[in-house]
């Protein structure tokens, strides 16, 4: 409706501002809720640990769903973002149980430049310096 | 394999209807952390030229879960309580955002399911649609069965609720 950023602005290899995303137990419990996804690995410490994880990790859908704030962020108008999509979730975002949380570091780069105004956003995120993700781009329909 | 692979091609909807309201938008936003005005604020939404507030993109992947988690919970399925699913891929294509006011409906088709090593996944495909007929968003779901390759089948599943899945 409304990007702020024009297509004829942007050339592949662009990089958006990045973002840190903070993820903290209680931001866990709000999404599970929002969601309806009371999927015990998000909330419950002793049954994450029984299936072999370090401790109670992070929706995959909730870190995408915050990584692609980088991109709407950057374009100004959330409705600009057209499509988003992870190939693999590869590594769990470990969330502890104290005040600080996880951070998520979110880059985007342009990676490719479409018709119709749109442009391909490569998005990467890193927690504790590894992938969390693989494969995950969003299009944007810029001005 | 634990799951019941039959269930390749199969259909479950159009659900019951979903009505979105502000609120719900509101309380998503907040719970993915982001506050941006156009999911809150009907006056900032029309400052870029929305009618009203629009939910966040991520929004209409909420509704699997709203809308029963099918097949999750079809004891025909083979899913139990453990071992655990995690998502492994995950696509989301709008045609416009969602919002207030949209009343909406999810029609889910299992597109593949099979083997990966020891683990066994399904593909699922969420057609989102107001009950007119427009279509408004795809959501494709890929799911990871950990470990639940080498398992028999054992039909019918308890029956589970979300929460213990």
């Amino acid at each position: 409706m409304a990007a702020k950023v024009a297509h004829d602005d942007i050339e592949v290899g662009t990089e958006i501002p990045a973002q840190d995303i903070t993820v903290r137990r209680v931001d866990l419990l709000r999404y599970c809720g929002a969601c309806s996804d009371f999927t015990a690995t998000h909330w419950n410490e002793r049954i994450a640990k029984a299936v072999g994880l370090p401790d109670v990790i992070a929706h995959g859908t909730y870190t995408i769903a915050a990584a692609v704030r980088v991109v709407t962020d950057w374009a100004g108008d959330p409705s600009a973002l057209v499509e988003y999509s992870v190939r693999r979730f590869t590594r769990p975002v470990v969330v502890p149980d104290d005040d600080a949380g996880a951070t998520v570091r979110i880059t985007g780069v342009v990676e490719r430049k479409l018709d119709d105004r749109r442009a391909v956003i490569r998005l990467r995120a890193r927690f504790e310096g590894l992938e969390v993700m693989s494969g995950a781009r969003a299009v944007v329909r810029l001005a | 394999m634990a799951l019941n692979h039959d269930f390749i091609g199969r259909t479950h909807g159009p659900s019951e209807v979903y009505e979105v309201s502000r609120e719900k938008i509101r309380d998503y936003a907040i719970a993915t952390g982001d506050t941006h005005p156009v999911y809150l604020d009907p006056e900032a939404a029309r400052a870029l030229g929305h009618p009203d507030v629009i939910a966040p993109p991520s929004f209409a992947v909420m509704l699997f879960f709203r809308f029963g988690g099918w097949p999750l919970y079809d004891p025909e399925f083979g899913k139990r309580k453990e071992p655990v699913c995690v998502h492994r891929a995950q696509r989301v294509e709008h045609r416009r955002p969602i919002g207030p006011g949209d009343r909406l409906v999810q029609t889910t088709t299992v597109d593949d399911m099979s083997v990966m090593g020891e683990h066994e996944q399904w593909v699922m495909t969420h057609r989102i649609s107001t009950v007119d007929g427009e279509h408004v968003c795809t959501v494709v779901n890929t799911i990871l069965s950990r470990g639940t390759a080498d398992l028999p089948r054992q039909a019918p599943a308890p029956v589970l609720q979300p929460q213990e899945a």
